[in-house]
């Protein structure tokens, strides 16, 4: 049983790869032996932890670990780096270098430091009190309203390079983590409703619609990994009851004259429907009422009178005579 | 004539959402992806059905791992990790929680007392070991000092013994993941007087590992090394490896990159000395004296021009005289 051992000073760890068990002890006995061989392997390490040069902390001694050697590997994938903006690209090209500013800058009209942003800031354009006309103004231009609407103007566009500074950085894969990019509304049919999501059962019931136009079904399409099996909530067939409970109607009388009058209904004239006869003569007697009624209170001429409809028999609905054989 | 623009494809506009709180900002750096990564976070839950010592199993490897782990009380019955379409949950919870590693237990008839320990890299499955548990022995079974008992995220010592774990892929793969598993976070300063924990594997036969927790006793020796004494503290555990899943090539290659600017790279011609410092070696190439291409300055010529002039004026000043007398023969 030749020691040879192998230390990863990184993760503390000790290999020990030329051990056998010979025989093998039993249960509380093989865990003491482990036991005793892992103290064993730890001294090594021990060993090597303590002989590292150390540095005095409140708490212990404070060592510095190099790196592990063992390789393990990440969660998450590196990070791409960040392509540089269009405002970084020009700087580095005339070699424009980046100053620090302060905080607080002196105000000369006031002889106080105030600050740069925020508050009682030093150069607020809300505070001029006087704008000298130049040469170049037109007359019937406000000078504060046009400093607003610059300043607007110069706002918008910083928006617009700082989206195309993302968008540049998301193509490469480099979006910082805190950014999202959503697509809004489209400009042609930008609506004032935002498009309504497409919510996971109406997925569903639409996959499960498209599936039942196949020869099969749809009950042997390959299914995509987490697809669900189509539900089909109703039953299949419907089978009467064997014993009827009191209070029901005859179920089978009701099942086959339900059939019978539909065979019938096509090739029967005979066959009144007075349910729609009658409505039909209840919607006749109120427009004539109403018609009535116009006449007698109205005084307008025959132009602005409503025109009636161009089409013959639009209102007319008469029992359906399809299935007559002449 | 007005434009009609029903064929123009314009693209759809964008706009840029960020976090309204620096609270939710925060919490998104903290799950994006970093050069040098923190420690991994460990899921733990159960399928459909637990028996007791695999409850106690997965409790007391969250209580082993307090501070940087997950644990789902609820069972979930459709998780099946070695399945094509059974991951789904998985890695949903992955992504949900922040965690990378995952232990899901699970009890069958066919696969009693079963753990499956998972990685995931990107939220997706990198690999998986199953390992049945036997023999379990809980935390409270051991009796010992109190005053010895490891703290929580305390980094501790490992030790694997066995040439099984060099031969049987299987155990090397479950080496590899209980390392990973119970590393605790990559640091590069380590306080000594906090080390408490030693994790001890011994690979008996070709599948089975005995998985042993023990707390650290470090006694005064003469010299500065102490000598080190291990007690048996908490579960212990044999692992007998049943089903694994390696990785795919390409996708452990992604995972093992190394960011380029953090290997570091030999200086060449550089060395330390403690009495001069850091000193470098400059090599001088040899002279070509004889093939240098040397400047084009006719600065020579001038005085010849001059000398020339000097002399040549007679000479200069003839060869002017007779041109002249021979334009005035050819015009006249």
């Amino acid at each position: 049983m030749t020691e040879e051992h192998q230390i990863d000073l990184g993760n503390l760890t000790a290999f020990d790869p030329n051990h056998r068990f010979s025989s093998l002890p039993d249960k509380e006995d093989l865990v003491k032996e482990c036991i005793a061989h892992g103290t064993k392997l730890i001294q090594p390490v021990a060993d090597a932890l303590f002989n590292l040069p150390s540095t005095q902390d409140a708490s212990g001694p404070v060592v510095s670990l190099p790196p592990p050697s063992t390789k393990l590997p990440r969660e998450k994938p590196l990070p791409k780096p960040k392509p540089p903006t269009k405002w970084e690209v020009f700087a580095k090209k005339k070699g424009i270098q980046n100053r620090k500013k302060d905080k607080l800058v002196y105000d000369e009209q006031t002889g106080k430091w105030k600050r740069r942003h925020g508050y009682d800031r030093v150069n607020d354009d809300n505070d001029l009190p006087i704008i000298e006309a130049k040469m170049t103004d037109e007359p019937g231009v406000d000078p504060f309203a046009k400093i607003r609407s610059e300043k607007k103007q110069r706002v918008e566009k910083q928006e617009k390079n700082r989206l195309q500074n993302l968008k540049e950085a998301a193509k490469v894969g480099a979006l910082p983590s805190h950014v999202q990019l959503a697509a809004t509304a489209l400009p042609i049919i930008e609506t004032q409703t935002a498009p309504r999501k497409v919510s996971k059962d109406e997925l569903q019931n639409v996959a499960g619609m498209a599936a039942t136009s196949t020869a099969s079904g749809g009950k042997f399409d390959k299914k995509l990994a987490g697809e669900k099996p189509p539900k089909h909530d109703k039953k299949y067939r419907k089978f009467l009851p064997v014993v009827e409970g009191s209070g029901m109607g005859s179920l089978e009388k009701q099942q086959s004259d339900k059939i019978l009058s539909k065979l019938m209904a096509k090739n029967s004239h005979e066959i009144f429907n007075v349910g729609k006869a009658v409505d039909m003569y209840n919607a006749k007697s109120d427009k004539k009422r109403r018609n009535q009624l116009g006449k007698s209170s109205s005084s307008t001429s025959s132009k602005l009178k409503v025109k009636k409809s161009p089409y013959k028999n639009a209102s007319k609905k008469k029992p359906s005579n399809k299935g007559k054989s002449k | 004539m007005l434009k009609s623009n029903t064929n123009k494809q314009s693209k759809p506009m964008l706009s840029i959402k960020t976090p309204k709180s620096l609270r939710a900002k925060r919490a998104l750096e903290k799950r994006a992806p970093k050069l040098v990564e923190l420690e991994k976070k460990t899921l733990i839950l159960h399928g459909t059905k637990t028996s007791n010592t695999l409850n106690a199993v997965l409790t007391e490897i969250y209580h082993l791992k307090k501070d940087n782990s997950v644990k789902y009380s609820r069972r979930n019955d459709n998780i099946r990790p070695f399945e094509a379409g059974g991951e789904t949950s998985l890695e949903f919870y992955s992504l949900k929680t922040d965690c990378s590693l995952f232990v899901f237990g699970s009890h069958s008839k066919k696969r009693p007392d079963n753990l499956v320990i998972g990685r995931t890299y990107d939220h997706h499955i990198y690999d998986l070991v199953e390992v049945g548990v036997e023999n379990f022995k809980s935390l409270s079974s051991c009796s010992y000092d109190k005053k010895i008992a490891p703290l929580i995220g305390s980094k501790p010592f490992f030790a694997f013994i066995g040439e099984g774990f060099e031969n049987v892929e299987e155990l090397k793969h479950l080496k590899e993941v209980l390392l990973d598993l119970f590393r605790g976070q990559v640091v590069s300063n380590l306080n000594l007087a906090g080390l408490d924990r030693v994790y001890v594997c011994t690979a008996v036969g070709s599948n089975k590992v005995v998985f042993t927790h023990c707390a650290l006793r470090l006694k005064k020796s003469g010299t500065v090394v102490p000598k080190v004494e291990l007690v048996e503290v908490g579960p212990t555990m044999d692992l007998v490896v049943r089903r694994h899943r390696l990785p795919d090539e390409s996708l452990k290659k992604e995972a093992m990159k190394v960011a380029p600017e953090l290997i570091q790279r030999k200086v060449k011609n550089v060395s330390k000395d403690a009495i001069a410092g850091k000193i470098g070696k400059i090599y001088v190439p040899d002279q070509q004296v004889r093939s240098t291409p040397l400047p084009f300055t006719p600065k020579g010529v001038k005085r010849e021009r001059r000398e020339a002039k000097a002399k040549g004026d007679d000479k200069h000043s003839e060869k002017k005289q007779k041109k002249q007398k021979q334009d005035d023969e050819a015009s006249a």
